[in-house]
């Protein structure tokens, strides 16, 4: 992380190592490309394997502003070394640029942040929902979306359950 | 070939009949090859799971494929961000139905981590050997079941009486067949029962006689060999591009094993070779995962040689659950329990990055914790994921029966990729 540091000193908003040893660094949204090009092709950091990519709602930590932070594991064969980087977005533009073009991991991942937090990544590819069909309203790991929520495409029989509960739409 | 396809675009195209009703002599004509979408699956018996792939063929060859994996979708995180560390457990045993305890165990790792915790010897110990044992099964049931598709249905029987046999004495440790909940957070439920070492040791060598026996079967087997050599090829950087890992990177020439690698609880001690092959094909997949069986094989046996005695969870009762006589005769037992029940582990504020390396792969795990009993955000990092991103890459262009061996090698495990 230094090295990068070193290199894009404007790109680099927040950098950090944590209790378990793993280094990190926020980036803003513009720089991520250029960032993670040099991350991969550099060949003294080395970061080819794409490990995965995640988003995380901060809507009840302590400190939510921006919103959504995009998650990016990398991953140095050669250092042997994880490393993370990091996106922080706002509710009301939840843009980033995609990674898919430096990274064809990052195409599958990206979609399910897509799905699950309604990320948008500019440029990808095929910007689909991966888990959940098409029709289905809202993104379902943000906080704000209700654990029993429920959007059957079939009506679901109602079932007397009062343990687990078939949801909201079941028994009144 | 060519003749089936319709260029002019202008004009109406019936896939059945035209093409081959004006031709002269439909006896001569070619073997009719018409552009076409089939599904295969969910629940294909070639496609383990509930994954369904769309494929578009023409003739035989694939042009397109788009893996489906929407089906099974149970909203793993959203759970376990909804109940306390502990209860996350039985989640995290879901999400490879073959290997319970290493998704277990390596969930733990990392809540572990997130404290700052040291877990007991022999605590590590058996989280080796459950790991081992569950690698096993898993890779028996890949191999069995390659060996299946391909046609035979011995090595998949062989397989699976290994398997059962191993998790016969997988249920005699933990309880439970498949899914086990064995790890709590700061060690392991229970001790090894009595006599089980010795069990173990004569289950290995049967399961070494059967490997032996899937091995003369399928290795040198000529429809074996010809159905997945040179097919299914991915090259090495394409493979890490991917995000590939375990026993199917290790294929293409990369020697990365996590436990090589990032050696975690005891592994360093134990005297083993990970696997690499060389071409990357489905036929190298498959003996890596042959050759990892005796390697775990070896493992296990290290393992209950020098297995030391001592505690099996931390002695902690802000993380373990105080002794049974602790609960009912002292007030402070009782605060303690009631206390880790209802509140679950108050694991600081932070987050961690862990990951270990699973029977198909490396699990990682991205917790956050905002310092409740509860965690904050769970993102696995599931082996099979980046796997199935690269079935189109691999299959695109090749043929039909090419899906097949290439579906089994890289054994994509549904529940972890639907989370």
């Amino acid at each position: 992380m230094d090295r990068v540091a070193a290199q894009f000193p404007e790109a680099v908003a927040e950098r950090y190592v944590d209790r378990a040893g793993g280094a990190w660094a926020v980036i803003h949204a513009e720089w991520l490309p250029k960032v993670a090009t040099f991350l991969k092709m550099d060949p003294e950091l080395d970061f080819k394997l794409f490990g995965s990519a995640d988003a995380v709602d901060r809507l009840h930590l302590a400190e939510n502003d921006p919103r959504f932070e995009i998650v990016y594991f990398l991953y140095s064969l050669s250092r042997k070394e994880h490393v993370r980087l990091k996106v922080r977005v706002t509710e009301t533009r939840p843009e980033v640029p995609s990674l898919a073009a430096v990274y064809r991991g990052a195409n599958w991942w990206e979609r399910l942040a897509f799905d699950f937090y309604g990320i948008r990544f500019v440029d990808h590819p095929d910007l689909r929902r991966i888990l959940l069909y098409e029709e289905f309203q809202g993104h379902p790991l943000r906080k704000d979306y209700a654990l029993r929520d429920r959007q059957p495409l079939i009506p679901e029989r109602p079932i007397k359950d009062i343990f687990r509960g078939p949801g909201t739409s079941g028994v009144a | 070939m060519a003749d089936s396809h319709n260029t002019d675009a202008t004009k109406p195209f019936n896939p059945d009949t035209d093409g081959f009703a004006h031709e002269e002599s439909e006896l001569e004509s070619h073997f009719q090859s018409k552009h076409m979408v089939i599904n295969m699956g969910p629940s294909h018996p070639a496609t383990h799971g509930t994954v369904r792939l769309k494929v578009e063929l023409e003739g035989e060859t694939i042009v397109k494929i788009d893996p489906e994996i929407g089906f099974l979708h149970r909203g793993f995180q959203k759970s376990c961000e909804n109940v306390t560390w502990t209860q996350c457990l039985p989640y995290t045993d879901r999400l490879n139905y073959l290997s319970a305890m290493m998704n277990n165990f390596g969930f733990l790792n990392a809540v572990e981590k997130l404290i700052g915790l040291e877990i007991p010897e022999r605590a590590q110990y058996i989280r080796v050997i459950g790991s081992e044992l569950h690698r096993l099964t898993d890779h028996l049931t890949c191999v069995g079941a390659t060996g299946l598709e391909m046609g035979g249905f011995a090595p998949f029987l062989y397989g699976m009486e290994a398997r059962e046999l191993l998790q016969d004495r997988v249920t005699e440790l933990t309880g439970a067949r498949l899914t086990t909940s064995f790890g709590r957070v700061g060690g392991i439920n229970r001790d090894l029962p009595e006599g089980w070492i010795a069990k173990v040791h004569k289950t290995l060598t049967r399961t070494e006689e059967l490997l032996q026996e899937m091995d003369g079967l399928l290795t040198r087997n000529r429809i074996f060999v010809d159905r997945t050599k040179g097919t299914g090829i991915i090259s090495a950087a394409d493979a890490i591009d991917y995000g590939w890992t375990g026993p199917a990177l290790r294929a293409c020439g990369v020697d990365h094993d996590l436990r090589k690698t990032h050696p975690y609880w005891v592994y360093e001690r134990f005297d083993f070779e990970s696997v690499v092959g060389e071409h990357g094909d489905n036929y190298d997949r498959y003996l890596v995962r042959l050759e990892e069986m005796r390697q775990s094989i070896r493992i296990l046996r290290q393992a209950m040689d020098t297995i030391p005695a001592g505690p099996i969870i931390v002695d902690d009762w802000r993380i373990a659950l105080p002794p049974k006589p602790e609960v009912y005769g002292t007030i402070e037992g009782v605060m303690a329990h009631f206390k880790l029940v209802m509140e679950g582990i108050q694991v600081p504020p932070g987050e961690v990055y862990d990951a270990t390396e699973a029977s198909n792969g490396e699990l990682g795990w991205y917790l956050v914790s905002d310092g409740r009993g509860r965690p904050y955000k769970v993102h696995v990092r599931a082996p099979g994921f980046p796997v199935l991103a690269a079935l189109p890459h691999i299959i695109q262009g090749k043929m039909l029966a090419d899906l097949v061996p290439t579906f089994d090698t890289i054994n994509m495990i549904g529940g972890e990729v639907e989370q």
